[in-house]
This record gives C-alpha cells, structure tokens and sequence, in this order.
C-alpha cells in the first residue's frame, strides 16, 4: 500500500500527551458510541421511520440472535465457516508463502510470471462461483477453492515485496561466510519478510471469511451463508438480519486477531514500525 | 510466457474436449459474439452505469466523511467502532438486506451496496491521510487566519491526495467485485446476471466469456485509474522528486 508515502506523523510528544489525557475517555466513548448507535436502531424502527418488517429492532434481532445461538444448529454452522475460512486461508498460506519466496528471490521468475499474475489477480474470485458450482458442486471443495484462491494473491504480492526488500548488504554477507542457501532463507529472508507477510495474511484473512460466506450463500455449501439463504428464501427477516449480526462478529474477531498479530510482526521489526498500516 | 500459457490452455482444452472447459478459440468467439456489441448495451453498459455510481458516490462521501473525522480526534474516537464493525463485515451478508430494506432489485440496491462497501477503502486512507498532515502546516494556515474551508480546500486535500488516491483505487477493484455480487443475487441485467443464467442453463461459453470480461474489466479500469491519477498528483511526484523522503 502506499500509506507509506505521506507517513511523517506529527510530533511525537504532543500525541503521546493527548494519548494520556484520554486514556480512560477512550472507552468510555466507545461504548457511548456503540450504544447510541443500538438506541438509534432502537429508535428507528420503533418509531417507524423504517418499517419494523423491514428493519427490525435493535432488541428483537439480538433476541432472535440469542435465541439462535442456544441451538446447537448455529454453532454448527458457524464451525462451518469458520472451518471453511480456516482451511482456505491455510490452503493460500501453503500456496503463496513458498511461490511468493521463490519469486521474490528469482529475478528471472518474477518477471517471467508478472503477466499473468497480473491478469489473473484482478479477476474477482466471485465470477468463479458459477463455474465451481457446475464443475466442484456445492461441495466444501468448491468453498475451499474459492476461499485459497482469493486469498492466495494478497499474500502473494505481499511475500514477494517482503522478499524483495530484503536488506541485499545482508544475504551477500552470509552468502560470503559460506551461509549456505536453506539457512539463509531461515535466517535471513524469512524473518526479515515477516512483516510483510503478516499485512498480507490480515488482508488475507479477511478475504478468505468473505469469499467463504459467499461460497455458503450462493452455492449453498454449510455454514452461515446457507442458513441466511434459507431466512431469506423462508421470509425469516428478523433471522436474516441475526445472522448477519454474527457474521459481522465473526469477522471483526478475526480482523482483531490478525491485526494484533500484524502488530506483533512489526513490532518485531523495528524499521517497519513506521512504514506499513 | 503469457502466450505459453494460453497455448497450454488452448492444448489442453481441445485435447480434454469437455464442454465444461471450452477452449481458448471459442472462449473468444462467444466472447466477440456476446459483448461486440450485440449485448454490450443491455448487460455491460448497466453493468459499468452501477461501477460507476457506487465508486462515485463513495468517493464523495469517503472524503466527505474522512476529512472531518481525520482532522477531529473525538470524532474518530465516535466513529471507529462503527467503521470497524462495517468493515469487517462481509459484503453478500449484507445482499438479502439490502433487498429488504431498500425495496428494490435494481439500481437502488445495487448501487447502495456497491457504494456502501467501496466507501471503506476511501475513508479510511482519507482518515489516514489528513492524519499524517504535519500538524505544525495547519496551525501556520489557522495562525493566519486562513478560513476554515480554504485550509481544507487548499492544504488538508492536497496533502491528503496521493493516499485518497490509493484508497480509490483499492475501491475501484472492489466495486468490480460488488457488482458482480449483487448482479448474481436476484437481477434482471449486468453481467453478473449473465454469469447466474448461464449457471442455470449449464452454458459454458457465455460463462466463460463473462469471467474473461469481468478480469478485462478490472484489469482495464485499474490501468485508466493509474493514467489519471498520474496526471491528476504529477505535481506531488515532482514535488517528491526534488524534495528529500
């Protein structure tokens, strides 16, 4: 990304004042927020401005999303998202650290093969749905496929940029010590690109529960996107809308958790505190 | 190398000879048949009309939205969590909804949706953007009593620009995605209508040079993106150029 590129944040110690000053404000407006909002949601559709049918209440759909979540049908299909995300994402990871590694470091590779991924990577994973439908059916194959394909590019891209900034001055050091080349991926290339490869599996990631969802919606594979079509097709609006909730959980959950393990890589990696968002 | 890789998929196909993988030729042929011209105007032009008005629409609210919340503290601290909760949200969760709420199958909801999911992209690197301003330039702009939206038109948007810009492009990719999501949930045109007829009537060919057009599309739109946005910030990269990172 090129958030790098206007990065000079302001002078230090004026925000790290504000920082303190604000320490316990800062949570305190953020559940302010979050319930303003839910009374909002409360509000408007009580009151009507958007009809209830169209919108239920704030307190109806987290009671239908309650209800749900004692049955053990839901958590079932939420284990099958979260099963198809997984094995998606680990499917990309498996797929694009290596190739992304043996491109980065090949001059010859790279440019060999910057055409076509240039050409496939745009290709939204979603026009592939119909084909997987009609040649992998509605099987957990077809969600896996869909899920590592549209993730492998992120963390593709961003594994070759991680190895190719590689600091040079380095690996021809060790290369000079007789550091031989599996060690040197170990120890050279591979830490130093960590950073990069973990923003890649936080876009990765998110990528990956979205293109999951999507395989469970329109190719009715099990899992959370499947029981919304069900609602949906069914009339269950108040479901729809609980189940849409806990899809939005799930996703910011694994976002937290990806960002805080980005957090870590970079931390790790001091030249990259700044650079990367 | 490209061409050895459609070699090999013209050789494998004619030698698989399965209807579900036509080959390279035919591909081509549907794909001249279909969108040259004679489908052009009734799938592809609504098509890029939703592209359009969704990036559009997002783009002004984007930095609409992101400017105040860049330059406000306490209004980021209001709105993050719910921009976080948005985001992470993924998109078709949201389809049967925006059916639901907005009453519509058509260019309501399908630009509603595309809109709402490709505003992220340009908020968040606005916020980002007019964040990393220098804050010293904006109290030299208030200390002479600059007006408040001449700063905004005449410092805080051009510094701002080069990373909107990266925002706008991400979304652009996205609202490519979002079209053919929304077109393949319950529609009547647009090319991702086509895909979900073609599904239907296990039709390979229309299927695949719709897949073809779909990567042309988002392969064609980043490349006119990158035109203008190199025209439009030439002055920030001189400006780069000369002054030290």
């Amino acid at each position: 990304m090129a958030a790098g590129e206007v990065a000079a944040s302001g002078p230090a110690i004026a925000t790290a004042r504000e920082e303190r000053r604000t320490s316990f404000a800062e949570p305190v407006t953020f559940a302010l927020s979050i319930a303003a909002a839910l009374a909002f949601w409360e509000v408007i559709s009580r009151t009507g401005v958007i009809s209830q049918r169209d919108l239920p209440a704030m307190s109806t759909t987290f009671q239908e999303l309650w209800e749900l979540m004692k049955t053990g049908h839901f958590w079932w299909a939420f284990a099958d998202t979260v099963r198809g995300w997984g094995l998606g994402l680990a499917f990309a990871t498996a797929f694009a650290v290596p190739i992304g590694i043996a491109l980065g470091s090949n001059d010859f590779a790279a440019s060999a093969f910057r055409i076509p991924i240039e050409f496939l990577r745009p290709i939204p994973s979603a026009a592939l749905i119909p084909l997987l439908f009609l040649t992998l059916g509605t099987t957990l194959k077809s969600e896996l496929f869909l899920a590592s394909f549209g993730a492998f590019w992120p963390l593709l891209i961003q594994t070759i940029y991680g190895v190719r900034d590689v600091d040079p001055v380095s690996v021809e050091t060790a290369r000079s010590f007789g550091v031989g080349r599996l060690e040197r991926l170990y120890r050279i290339t591979l830490p130093s690109s960590v950073p990069y490869i973990a923003t890649g599996l936080r876009i990765s990631s998110t990528v990956s529960l979205i293109l999951a969802f999507t395989a469970e919606l329109f190719m009715g594979t099990k899992g959370l996107g499947q029981e919304m079509n069900a609602a949906q097709s069914f009339g269950l609006e108040v479901q729809v809308y609980a189940l849409a909730l806990a899809t939005g959980f799930l996703g910011i959950a694994i976002h937290l958790v990806f960002t805080t393990l980005e957090r870590r890589a970079l931390r790790w990696h001091p030249s990259q505190r700044l650079g990367t968002t | 190398m490209p061409i050895a890789i459609l070699l090999a998929w013209q050789l494998w196909t004619a030698h698989l000879d399965s209807p579900k993988f036509p080959t390279l030729w035919t591909i081509l042929v549907t794909f001249r048949d279909l969108w040259l011209f004679s489908q052009f105007g009734t799938h592809v032009v609504p098509s890029l009309e939703r592209i359009g008005m969704g990036f559009g629409i997002a783009v002004v609210v984007g930095i609409a939205l992101g400017i105040p919340l860049g330059l406000s503290r306490w209004a980021r601290l209001w709105a993050m969590p719910h921009i976080e909760y948005w985001r992470a949200m993924p998109p078709p969760a949201l389809l049967p909804i925006s059916i639901v709420l907005l009453h519509s199958i058509g260019n309501r909801q399908k630009v509603a949706f595309i809109g709402f999911f490709c505003l992220f992209p340009v908020l968040l690197n606005t916020i980002d953007g007019v964040r990393g301003i220098d804050p010293a330039l904006i109290e030299t702009a208030r200390a002479y009593n600059v007006p408040r939206l001449e700063r905004i038109r005449r410092l805080v948007l051009p510094a701002a620009a080069p990373q909107i810009a990266a925002g706008m492009r991400t979304s652009l990719s996205l609202a490519v995605i979002t079209m053919v999501l929304s077109e393949y949930f319950s529609s009547t045109s647009g090319v991702g209508y086509v895909l979900l007829i073609s599904k239907n009537t296990f039709d390979f060919k229309p299927m695949w040079a719709a897949i073809v057009l779909i990567g042309l599309l988002g392969y064609l739109l980043n490349v006119l993106f990158l035109i203008v946005e190199r025209r439009l910030l030439a002055w920030h990269r001189g400006w780069r150029a000369v002054a030290p990172a």
